[in-house]
């Protein structure tokens, strides 16, 4: 079976302004891919060539064995197969949440039931509350309801969590875990760190367009093979050894003190710093 | 589901969103009685034997709550819900855009009979306007609606596409419709008004549309004070069609479902 997703080499330019400079990509059926990046990187018109909503100037992209760029009379039944959360929306501000779920419903061929949808997204006690009077966390799982109603094999997310508090993020993020485990390819765009640690099974993270590195959480930018630095204060200096067996080499400095050493850290780069590394590389 | 039913869907979901907003409601559905009302009150005189200028007045109203009720309303609306990501996220969905426009469709042709119903009957009761007597005008008057209310839909989305921002529409929108109304006719008898601005708003379908509502409510008689010194009804028919055909061509081409 192809994957879920192909990109090979994409492009798209603004007004001589590379958004998209060279992108490949290949996601597997049901695995949750993010493309992690900073405001501004292109995550969002990647994600939007591949939803099909914007042409890109070069490049070959393959969603479900078809490229969204031209679809013609395949479109509906393309679309009837994919799931889309858009970046943030306030239409139908005056229809209840109930109303709009069942309405979406009858635009797919095999739709999953409304009111078991609007209870997996936890909006159950706002069933029959006005879409205007939703928090913006509220309004979000609305969004993910929206789009999972029509069971879709591929589900686009970008930038789902943005603006939430950190209970929010935790039960939204239990939600697309339910959906993964249903079979529900996914991608994700964040610029959230922990957001592609807590869900990816792999991140490509992108910068002014272009893709700095692709791997698992655990293993981004070499972080598994990262040496340890060991820091501690001899001889009225601030001392540091970068080490690849630092129990050992803890044991030999201790040694040399006769009890504790002296402000003594031992140090692996956290994920962020790898991130920060990747992404300010260029400064 | 099929397009159709999935059209009557939206229908029924355009209906309730439009229904909720109380603002829109009233704007869309109570500003041209209004009018009515406000110009009906203040200008009573007599503009030929046995015809007063409320009379005229009210024949130009129900032109004008067909450009209400279709052009206004979607060229303002269609701009706001491309803004607010409603026509994208409908974009990603299998709904036929079809369907979508047949939902616009019978939300504007409720408006547009809550409108001409009221105008009717206010206009009936409060300012003498006398009904159509035969099944001629009524059949005249029909197809004046349907054709008026179709021009004004296709020309409402063509200019939603071309209006940038949801926020500007209503400032781009009202005053090209009030310009329309002072020029065509509706708020001065359109004889008196000088000849260029008679050719010139000759060029765009509320002035025919007004005229045909005059022979419609008017004395058969008062046709030989029209400029032409006729209705014209032919040419209105004509002119009308091919507004439509083009509102069609310029909707098509100029629909957009998401800023950029």
């Amino acid at each position: 079976m192809s994957a879920a997703i192909e990109v090979l080499d994409l492009r798209k330019s603004y007004g001589g302004q590379e958004a998209v400079a060279g992108i490949s990509l290949s996601i597997e059926h049901g695995e949750i891919y993010a493309i992690l990046g900073p405001n501004g990187a292109g995550k969002t018109t990647t994600v939007e060539i591949l939803e099909g909503f914007r042409s890109r100037d070069s490049g070959s992209v393959f969603v479900l064995g078809s490229d969204p760029g031209s679809l013609g009379i395949h479109g509906s039944a393309w679309r009837n197969r994919i799931g889309i959360v858009l970046q943030s929306t306030s239409d139908a501000a005056e229809l209840t949440v109930a109303e709009t779920v069942h309405h979406f419903s009858h635009y797919y061929t095999k739709p999953k039931d409304p009111d078991s949808v609007i209870e997996l997204v936890g909006l159950t006690d706002k069933r029959d509350a006005k879409i205007r009077t939703l928090s913006g966390g509220q309004r979000r799982r609305l969004d993910v309801a929206l789009g999972i109603i029509g069971a879709p094999e591929i589900l686009f997310l970008d930038e789902p969590t943005t603006g939430f508090d950190p209970e929010a993020r935790r039960a939204f993020w239990e939600l697309i875990l339910a959906l993964k485990a249903e079979g529900t390819t996914i991608l994700l765009t964040t610029h959230y760190l922990d957001e592609a640690e807590a869900l990816a099974d792999r991140v490509a993270v992108i910068n002014a367009g272009k893709i700095v590195e692709i791997a698992t959480p655990e293993t981004l930018g070499g972080r598994h093979l990262a040496k340890a630095t060991i820091s501690w204060s001899e001889n009225g200096a601030t001392q540091k050894k970068i080490s690849e067996n630092p129990t050992q080499d803890v044991i030999e400095i201790a040694a040399r003190f006769k009890g504790d050493i002296p402000e003594l850290t031992i140090s692996r780069p956290s994920l962020e710093d790898i991130y920060l590394t990747m992404i300010g590389g260029k400064e | 589901m099929t397009t159709f039913r999935l059209g009557l869907l939206r229908g029924n979901i355009e209906i309730k969103q439009f229904m909720r907003q109380r603002e829109s409601v009233i704007f869309t559905l109570f500003f041209p009685v209004l009018l009515l009302f406000i110009f009906g009150s203040v200008f009573k005189d007599t503009i030929a034997p046995g015809v007063t200028f409320s009379q005229y007045f009210v024949a130009g109203m129900i032109a004008s709550g067909l450009v209400n009720s279709g052009f206004q309303q979607l060229a303002i609306n269609i701009p706001i819900e491309r803004d607010n990501g409603a026509l994208k996220r409908l974009r990603g969905t299998p709904m036929s855009p079809i369907a979508f426009f047949i939902g616009k469709a019978i939300l504007v042709f409720l408006s547009m009979i809550i409108q001409v119903v009221m105008l009717l009957a206010f206009g009936a009761l409060f300012f003498h306007l006398h009904l159509p007597h035969s099944g001629a005008l009524w059949l005249r008057f029909t197809w004046l609606v349907l054709l008026g209310s179709a021009c004004s839909t296709v020309l409402g989305i063509a200019l939603a596409g071309i209006i940038k921002s949801g926020r500007g529409a209503p400032a781009v929108v009202s005053p090209f419709v009030i310009v329309l109304q002072f020029i065509s006719g509706v708020f001065f008898v359109f004889s008196s008004l000088p000849s260029w601005m008679q050719q010139f708003s000759a060029l765009f379908p509320l002035k025919w549309l007004t005229q045909g509502m005059r022979s419609v409510f008017l004395p058969a008689n008062f046709a030989s004070q029209e400029v032409a010194h006729s209705w014209e009804i032919g040419k209105i028919a004509l002119i009308l069609i091919a507004w439509l055909v083009a509102g069609t061509f310029l909707a098509m081409r100029s629909f957009k479902w998401s800023r950029q």
